[in-house]
């Protein structure tokens, strides 16, 4: 296990540094200059800025940037620093992430615990008006796009019916019981949002991976053995569904992130999606690349983890 | 259809004819008629397809029979709810919702159309060619498509846009050069379902007979490629193609929704809810117009692909 776990690692490194540098050259190879703000500044002269842009490195060509950038971050965890904010680009995300990581976590716990019954009763009883119903929701739920169905719970529980705040605020710190309500409040609709349309997606998956195995020879097998359905449903069929479910889960994890972005922006989440946002709207670079990298990186981690499990779940892969 | 081959008869020609003689002359049964039977029998993919064909229609019809300008203010008239004069209402600025639906529509659509080409040409070059050549090309190739999987597209494509958004603009104009990015982005982010289906296939094909027919007759690479293999790949291409139409619609939606996509004189569905998003509350309608054509558009683009899915590929049970 260990030895499967660190060559899974082994293969993410080289990804998540082939990612940072296609992100570099598109960066790099962009005609935009970052001393063009100095050109409008009539006291820097020319020389000056020349001076600054060698001073900076930027005279040197972008794959020795590149490598250099690199270093930087491997050893110091330097990710440069904010035009904008005017703090280092690190402490900015760190400040931003566990917000973004809270709600995602939990639209996601939430839709794995609503999908895979959903998913089960579904596929066992196929054609039933249960089975209809549900196959529909996931179908629409699949479909709606993410900013819509923000849009809509706004207007219905947040306008109409006022049941939930719509606009996140970040100062509530959490000391009691009341703070917690109150966080637990105004995250309801951002996580309903993320987790219906996970649910829709991952419920889809469930549903067919089980068709897929119900039919089986070996289905029918532990039936003639005697065993209760019960046994039958989750010992065999489920465990064994599981595992292109996983594959795909892991296939949709950057659509996750897409998904948080937007909802952090109609809800005025404070995580590093709508820092994203609002760093491309004030044209803060070292943020803008730092920010993506780190959505990268989540990717990749998140990639690992549902990776470990694969190999958890199916007793056929060799560790070796 | 039997009445049809009596009336075609002759004077000379018997009456009646024999079953084998009604089954020689029975129009023959295609692959293509065989998936349109199967198709036609898709309550909803039929719905589907009613509902974009309306919709396709009014976008293109639609501004030369109602002529109202979809850019004129009116500034004594903001915010109206749906009225006889203004069948949508006017937005924030007084403008018509309808005439900017419709004109907005067109872009949408044709951003959706356009992306989806791009991403299909380079999916089916870049699948073609690992799959036919296979070893180290087919290697290198799949670990690039593995690699723009697990890039987090959407702030991908936010700090691309950012970057060449201003030197595309001063090339191309202002909306051209807009389309130009958003076309080319989407494209370039969506192409890698149709390579892995590509090549899958051709992996197989390759092998067969009738490859090995052509190669003997001595047919060079490239039309063993495209004229005799790729037909063969055509049905799920085309699934794919029209899935992705959907994704690329609601991906410009996305990022006009976030205020990066189209300026605000190109009302596209997304940007005019983007602008509806802050009289929300008060005047819901500006937003619920444009967010539910986005909707009703890709729900019934998605139900005609699960139809053509069900017509062409009866056995991908799971592909999401």
């Amino acid at each position: 296990m260990n030895q499967y776990f660190i060559r899974r690692i082994l293969i993410a490194i080289p990804t998540i540094l082939a990612i940072s540098f296609i992100i570099f050259a598109v960066l790099s190879l962009s005609p935009n200059d970052p001393m063009s703000q100095f050109a409008l500044n009539p006291a820097v002269p020319p020389e000056v800025r020349e001076n600054i842009r060698r001073s900076l490195g930027l005279d040197q060509p972008w794959p020795v940037r590149y490598v250099r950038w690199l270093y930087t971050l491997v050893t110091t965890g330097d990710l440069g620093f904010s035009f904008s904010a005017r703090i280092p680009v690190t402490t900015l995300i760190f400040q931003r992430l566990p917000t973004t990581l809270w709600v995602i976590g939990s639209a996601y716990v939430i839709s794995v615990l609503l999908a895979i019954p959903l998913g089960i009763i579904s596929a066992v009883k196929q054609y039933s008006i249960f089975d209809h119903i549900a196959t529909t929701f996931a179908f629409i739920g699949f479909s709606v796009p993410t900013f819509f169905t923000g849009l809509i719970l706004i207007l219905i529980f947040g306008v109409r019916l006022r049941w939930f705040p719509w606009i996140y605020d970040s100062t509530i710190k959490v000391t009691d019981a009341d703070s917690l309500l109150l966080l637990i409040k105004q995250s309801v609709l951002p996580i309903t949002v993320l987790a219906l349309f996970q649910t829709a997606t991952l419920m889809r998956y469930v549903r067919a991976s089980m068709l897929e195995n119900l039919p089986q020879d070996y289905v029918r097998t532990a039936r003639s053995k005697g065993l209760s359905e019960r046994a039958i449903l989750f010992g065999h069929v489920f465990r064994n569904s599981l595992i292109p479910v996983v594959t795909l889960i892991a296939l949709g994890i950057p659509g996750i992130f897409t998904g948080a972005l937007i909802t952090e922006q109609i809800f005025r989440v404070p995580g590093i999606g709508s820092l994203l946002v609002s760093s491309f709207n004030s044209s803060d670079t070292p943020v803008i690349m730092a920010v993506t990298i780190i959505f990268a990186l989540l990717v990749v981690v998140f990639n690992l983890i549902v990776d470990v499990l694969y190999g958890f779940l199916d007793p056929r892969i060799k560790y070796n | 259809m039997a009445q049809s081959t009596l009336s075609l008869s002759g004077a000379s020609a018997p009456l009646v004819l024999t079953r084998e003689e009604e089954f020689v002359k029975r129009k023959p049964r295609t692959l293509w008629s065989d998936a349109w039977n199967k198709f036609r029998r898709h309550t909803t993919a039929m719905i589907g397809v009613g509902v974009l064909l309306f919709i396709v229609l009014a976008v293109i019809v639609g501004p030369f029979l109602y002529t109202r300008s979809p850019a004129k203010l009116d500034f004594g008239n903001t915010k109206s709810p749906p009225t006889a004069e203004n069948i949508f209402g006017t937005n924030h600025l007084g403008q018509d919702q309808l005439a900017r639906i419709l004109t907005g529509g067109r872009i949408s659509i044709a951003v959706g159309i356009v992306a989806m080409l791009v991403a299909i040409f380079l999916g089916i070059l870049i699948g073609a060619i690992a799959g036919f050549f296979g070893g180290a090309v087919d290697g290198w190739l799949m670990r690039i498509t593995e690699l723009f999987l697990s890039l987090p597209v959407l702030p991908v494509l936010i700090m691309t846009i950012y970057l060449f958004r201003e030197p595309l603009r001063a090339a191309f104009g202002l909306s051209l050069g807009v389309f130009f990015l958003m076309v080319l982005l989407i494209g370039l982010f969506n192409w890698m379902s149709v390579a892995r289906v590509v090549r899958a296939s051709f992996l197989s094909l390759k092998q067969k007979e009738f490859v090995e027919a052509a190669n003997c007759l001595g047919v060079p690479t490239r039309s063993i490629i495209f004229r005799h293999i790729l037909p063969n790949v055509l049905s799920p291409v085309i699934v794919a193609a029209t899935i992705a139409v959907g994704e690329a619609i609601v991906t410009e939606s996305t990022l006009s929704f976030l205020g990066l996509g189209f300026p605000p004189d190109f009302p596209t569905w997304g940007r005019m809810l983007f602008d509806a998003q802050d009289y929300l509350s008060q005047h819901p309608h500006i937003a619920l117009v444009p967010g539910a054509l986005i909707f009703i558009t890709v729900l019934s683009i998605n139900y005609v692909g699960d139809g053509l899915r069900d017509a062409l590929d009866p056995r991908s049970l799971l592909r999401g």
